[in-house]
């Protein structure tokens, strides 16, 4: 898996209000969440995120409330991949559930400046700024989270293996 | 290879089918329930059918439950209960509740004797964790685990590694379990507990009703914490006799099992406290605090909306008024609370107190209905986040405090501790 974006940053503990706010949730069409996407932490960002952009964060991006409506919003939105220094735990299993690649590396995620644009391998683990030249090295996905992303999320995983009892 | 285990690893162990599990290993584990609400079974429902579902795995262990945006917000939050409603009534679901009958899932789920002991459970919804006071390993996941979990029972874990939190001393008056989980979380941190099962121990916790200890490990989530479990006692072997609706496991961790780490905490000399807006770590005693007015109360939740939070607050607001610039909004979690209020004459307190009542709803708490707030405002809760926008505006706040603290706050105006409004009713406090 192989992403080229430029880059928006946000900072630590970017929280599932933020990413999309209570107020939109009495819906979950995936197309109106995008509309609201992150607008509590830039309310700009709806309006120029583009398919293919790439999100940095901080530590413990996407605490708080277990909604899939957050990284959903942010996929349907077209964010292609999320480097963070860390992601709260119930994020991270979302994420990768739905096929939304993320990846943990605080050195790149901090690095960065919002604007530049980057390139990721993610299978390799391998993040370049292409703005400054500096690469990264990430730390491998584990090997089952990548067989989820390899089937496209988790339901697609299960469909698979529903007769070797999942 | 044999090991001793923290209760967290016997029950994952057992769930998944092996002898020994360690933290780090992946594991695929049977599920005793998973559990979805207005707002996350929706998107779970449409995966499962859209997946080719006909069937859930079995009726008597799916729970679904309304609670965020009921009763209905508006049209939209309507046809996502109706979702459930259809779901629920065409897979026979056994744990589905309408009418006034449905309280907020992680009151009403232990109540019920829906979840025991020693169960395995996932829930799509953060708070799930709350279910780790009865000793069991309960975590929250997102809607694709959910409708996977339907589907098939089973859910993917990695182990985790466990912090153990030893509470000693003798607890002061007016600190109570919120302030016990608010002083961990300051320590630990928003993710100091990420990736990680919490254990609470030591004689203070021993020492706290059921009730305390589902306030505790509901918000092991606002340190990160996949789970927040307490070893059953005889405190809980005594609150699941004649409700546990399936035989419950009583685990127990090895004395020599392995702690990634240990936190000791003397609760001796602590005073209540209070976590500031933007962050449930922002923690503070309530004393350094008086100047905070506020505009509106919030007294209930999953995290403290059971009888024993409303009596807390009730001692306080008897014969008084609150402050005529504070909405003080009382949301019990369940009917059955609602009603043990309404008995015990908690209701008639509240209402002369000039508070209002809510139905069970988590409205409230995550800012969808029946208590938002505008530009500016400011809140006490008893709720379990405050950040940015989560009560309304995103310009308001929210400062998290005990039902004690909340209570005597809506009387002052402003922050403040149950000692200043306590046994003062002749000299402040009624006017008429």
């Amino acid at each position: 898996m192989k992403f080229q974006g430029k880059t928006y940053k946000f900072g630590d503990n970017v929280n599932t209000d933020e990413i999309i706010p209570a107020r939109y949730l009495n819906t979950s069409d995936p197309q109106e969440l995008a509309a609201h996407v992150m607008e509590d932490a830039d309310p700009g960002f709806p309006g120029l995120v583009k398919p293919g952009d790439i999100v940095l964060a901080g530590r413990n991006f996407g605490c708080g409330s277990s909604r899939e409506h957050a990284p959903l919003a942010l996929k349907t939105a077209g964010v292609a991949c999320i480097v963070a220094a860390s992601f709260a735990r119930i994020f991270y299993r979302n994420a990768f559930n739905i096929g939304l690649p993320i990846l943990e590396c605080p050195d790149a995620a901090s690095e960065t400046q919002a604007g530049q644009k980057i390139a990721i391998d993610a299978g390799q683990g391998i993040i370049k700024n292409l703005t400054t030249g500096k690469t990264y090295q990430v730390d491998p996905i584990p090997p089952f989270m990548q067989e989820l992303v390899a089937a496209g999320g988790l339901m697609e995983y299960v469909k698979r293996n529903l007769t070797a009892k999942f | 290879m044999p090991r001793p285990m923290t209760i967290s690893e016997k029950i994952l162990a057992r769930a998944a089918g092996k002898k020994y599990v360690a933290p780090g290993e992946m594991i695929l584990a049977r599920l005793d329930l998973c559990l979805g609400n207005d707002i996350t079974a929706p998107l779970a429902i449409k995966e499962f059918y859209g997946n080719g579902g006909k069937q859930v795995f079995d009726r008597k262990r799916v729970a679904l439950i309304h609670d965020h945006f009921t009763p209905n917000k508006d049209i939209k939050s309507a046809q996502q209960t109706k979702l459930l409603r259809e779901f629920a009534h065409e897979q026979k679901l056994k744990y589905y509740w309408d009418q006034g009958e449905c309280g907020i899932e992680h009151a009403l789920l232990p109540e019920q004797g829906v979840v025991v002991p020693g169960d395995l459970i996932i829930g799509a919804d953060s708070h799930t964790c709350t279910y780790g006071a009865l000793g069991a390993f309960a975590t929250g996941v997102g809607s694709t685990d959910l409708a996977a979990a339907m589907l098939t029972g089973r859910a993917w874990f990695r182990v985790p590694p466990s912090i153990k939190l030893i509470f000693r001393g003798k607890m002061p008056r007016d600190v109570t379990a919120k302030d016990l989980i608010l002083l961990a979380i300051a320590r630990l941190g928003v993710d100091g507990a990420n990736y990680r099962a919490l254990e609470f121990t030591g004689p203070v916790i021993s020492g706290l009703s059921m009730a305390g200890r589902f306030t505790m490990s509901n918000m092991a989530i606002e340190a990160g914490g996949k789970a927040g479990l307490v070893v059953p006692d005889a405190v809980t072997k005594k609150y699941s006799l004649g409700r546990a609706q399936r035989k419950p496991r009583y685990y127990a961790s090895d004395a020599d099992a392995v702690y990634e780490k240990v936190e000791e905490f003397d609760v001796s000399r602590l005073e209540p406290l209070v976590a500031k807006p933007h962050l449930p770590s922002n923690v503070e005693p309530v004393s350094r605090l008086k100047n905070i007015v506020l505009d509106q109360a919030v007294i209930g939740s999953c995290t403290n909306g059971r009888i024993e939070d409303l009596r807390e607050a009730a001692k306080l607001l008897k014969g008084k008024k609150v402050s005529s610039r504070v909405r003080t909004i009382i949301f019990p979690a369940t009917p059955t609370i609602w009603k043990q209020a309404l008995k015990e004459g908690l209701m008639e307190v509240f209402t002369s107190a000039g508070c209002i009542i809510s139905p069970p709803t988590c409205g409230p708490c995550l800012g969808g209905h029946m208590g938002v707030l505008a530009e500016g405002e400011r809140a006490v809760a008893t709720t379990n986040r405050n950040f940015v926008g989560r009560m309304g505006h995103t310009k308001s706040e929210v400062y998290l405090a005990s039902p004690g603290v909340a209570a005597a706050s809506a009387i002052k105006g402003r922050l403040a501790h149950p000692q200043e409004v306590r046994g003062s009713k002749w000299k402040q406090g009624v006017k008429k």
